[in-house]
């Protein structure tokens, strides 16, 4: 029960912060939406107990990647970007687009109803105390089963640093 | 309705204790931290050749008290042109994640609020690293140059230290394994050397970063008073100005905490479970029964009658403290059937006992070195920051790794550890020395360009 509220709780604020990110005029607020957004999404995270999840969402996204945006944001003359025009002028696409992903969602929320097994697996989650400590779960998945695909993300990640600093550079 | 009844005294059930910890450190806190600038002020008087605060109680010792009144009943202001749900919100999140932070520390083997999180010393850092939105939004909600300024830097200046900081934590870890706090000071107990002997460079990393991340001086650029006024906390005024002065300090307690459980041992003795040091358990209370009768000793100096009455009543507190310390390291001598009975108490006592001095001891460096050395430059403090320190932690941590990996090689364990961290240390130094010597060689012609840096205008 008390399990159910939380999740409604952090699933509302993820959801409302996240429509309010898209609507705010000003571009602090909306960052400011974008962190209780991510927040609330690091609650869940908690919930289905991958405290280490919850920690990179927050250290990752909330310390590290918002307080760049913020940093950026500010910069930027709010005056002028308030009288600009907000949306972009796409209103057709986006309704398709949309229209797509609803129906998407809910026929897999509508066959896993009809059709047992073969919908959205609801698992049962173990006692905290029976899993394996998270941390370790991650480092072992990432470091074993998937080390391949983890380096070859952080060379790519490297060519990104590299490429940003050689553009960033003056030229002499 | 019912089953939200259900839920909520399920929730108060499981978890009644932390809620009341939590209460408890809310509330001492902001004492603490009041007596924590009383010391603060006491110091730079003494550095300085002169008394400090002393009218209010003997020697200054109800100034906080004083301070905080005094900041609760000023005038609460807000700038016409801020804006003013951030304005409201930053002092909020600047102080809500500090204290937060403090959920996961462990003050002893058992006084932890999260107990035993499996993420322990990241939820700490994560959680702190928080803070700087309060610093960054009220920069900018109060809509004034100054505190723009001052926010943007203090960013700048989180961002770039936090790596260095996060990469000495890293080698800090390597030694243990575990993130999890309880755990890492058990390893310092049974490794039976604290790991700032293993990774010195680490913890002088550490120290440096955590002096920044929390814009102390010499690195308080974001509050600089000579050229920003008051930084990012200019057009704060009264309630909300004190709000953040809280997290700045409870900041330093935090970074001095995370430093003492990984590097100086945590609530552990000097010496843990060495036989021949058992006398250091006397220590504490011989140090508290000194300071108890230093008091009595200064009671005739007091020239009025209240702080007379003032000073006995800190002596008899001082006492009481030393005999709380003193208890359950004598009634097993007395009565060796009780050794049992008393060990949690013991462990418990005298580990917040170890812990607050530790932590302490880290906090009267950062003030010493407040004094001490004059302000960087911000260009100067980006250099240290980019093109030393995090050069320095990354090497750190790449030596620290192999020397482990050798060490593990020749089982080697506790002090004899030193024979491969050692050369791992000095390694790293070499390199330090070389990253400085060539700083040093290419900053030399530009040094005139660098000044006029953006942010350091």
């Amino acid at each position: 029960m008390l399990d159910k509220i939380l999740f409604y709780i952090f699933a509302g604020l993820a959801i409302a912060s996240a429509a309010l990110m898209v609507t705010r005029r000003n571009a602090v607020h909306s960052a400011i939406f974008l962190v209780t957004a991510l927040l609330a999404t690091a609650g869940i995270f908690l919930q289905l107990r991958a405290e280490f999840l919850f920690i990179v969402q927050i250290i990752l996204y909330v310390g590290g990647i918002m307080v760049l945006f913020i940093f950026v944001i500010m910069l930027v003359n709010l005056d002028v970007a308030l009288q600009q025009i907000q949306f972009a002028r796409q209103k057709w696409v986006a309704l398709i687009v949309a229209l797509a992903l609803s129906a998407q969602l809910g026929l897999m929320l509508w066959s896993s109803d009809k059709i047992p097994g073969q919908g959205i697996p609801v698992l049962a989650a173990p006692p905290a105390s029976e899993l394996p400590a998270n941390s370790e779960a991650v480092a072992r998945s990432l470091f074993g089963t998937y080390l391949l695909a983890f380096e070859i993300a952080s060379v790519l990640l490297l060519v990104a640093m590299i490429g940003a600093v050689v553009m960033a550079k003056k030229e002499k | 309705m019912q089953a939200v009844i259900q839920a909520t005294m399920d929730f108060l059930k499981l978890y009644w204790a932390p809620l009341l910890c939590g209460l408890v450190i809310v509330a001492v806190l902001p004492l603490v931290v009041g007596y924590i600038v009383l010391v603060e002020r006491k110091l730079m008087a003494d550095m300085q050749a002169r008394l400090g605060p002393m009218r209010v109680g003997p020697h200054g010792l109800l100034q906080p008290i004083a301070d905080a009144v005094k900041l609760l009943i000023k005038e609460d202001i807000i700038p016409d042109n801020a804006d003013k749900l951030v304005f409201w919100l930053a002092p909020v999140l600047s102080v809500g994640a500090a204290l937060l932070s403090i959920a996961g520390l462990a003050i002893g083997p058992a006084f932890q609020i999260a107990k035993d999180i499996n993420i322990g010393i990241l939820f700490v850092v994560g959680v702190s690293a928080m803070g700087i939105f309060g610093i960054v939004l009220g920069g900018w909600a109060s809509n004034s140059h100054y505190s723009l300024m001052g926010s943007l830097r203090s960013s700048a200046q989180l961002v770039s230290y936090e790596t260095a900081a996060g990469m000495a934590l890293v080698s800090g870890l390597l030694l243990t394994g575990t993130l999890n706090i309880k755990a890492i000071v058990e390893a310092q107990y049974n490794e039976g050397i604290w790991f700032v002997m293993l990774a010195p460079v680490a913890f002088f990393i550490y120290l440096v970063a955590s002096i920044a991340e929390t814009n102390r001086a010499p690195f308080d650029l974001p509050e600089a008073e000579s050229e920003l006024v008051a930084g990012y906390m200019t057009e704060f005024s009264g309630f909300r100005w004190s709000l953040y002065f809280l997290a700045e300090y409870t900041n330093m307690i935090v970074v001095s905490s995370v430093a003492t459980t990984l590097f100086l041992g945590g609530w552990l003795r000097p010496f843990a479970g060495v036989r021949f040091f058992n006398f250091l358990d006397y220590v504490p209370s011989l140090l508290m029964m000194i300071v108890g009768v230093y008091c009595f000793v200064r009671v005739p100096k007091q020239p009025v009658m209240v702080q007379k009455i003032f000073m006995v009543s800190v002596g008899y507190l001082c006492l009481a403290v030393a005999l709380v310390l003193f208890v359950p390291v004598a009634a097993p001598i007395l009565k060796p059937s009780l050794r049992e009975a008393v060990a949690p108490f013991y462990a418990g006592i005298h580990g917040a006992f170890w812990f607050i001095f530790k932590v302490s001891a880290y906090i009267y460096f950062f003030m010493w070195l407040r004094f001490t050395i004059p302000r960087y430059r911000f260009d100067q403090l980006m250099r240290l920051g980019w093109q030393f320190l995090i050069p320095l932690s990354i090497v750190n941590v790449l030596v620290v790794g192999v020397a482990l990996i050798v060490g593990e090689y020749f089982h080697l364990h506790g002090w004899a550890m030193l024979l491969v961290t050692t050369p791992a240390a000095i390694i790293a130094l070499v390199v330090a020395l070389m990253i400085l010597a060539a700083g040093q060689e290419s900053q030399a012609g530009k040094e005139n360009a660098a000044a006029s840096d953006f942010y350091a205008g």
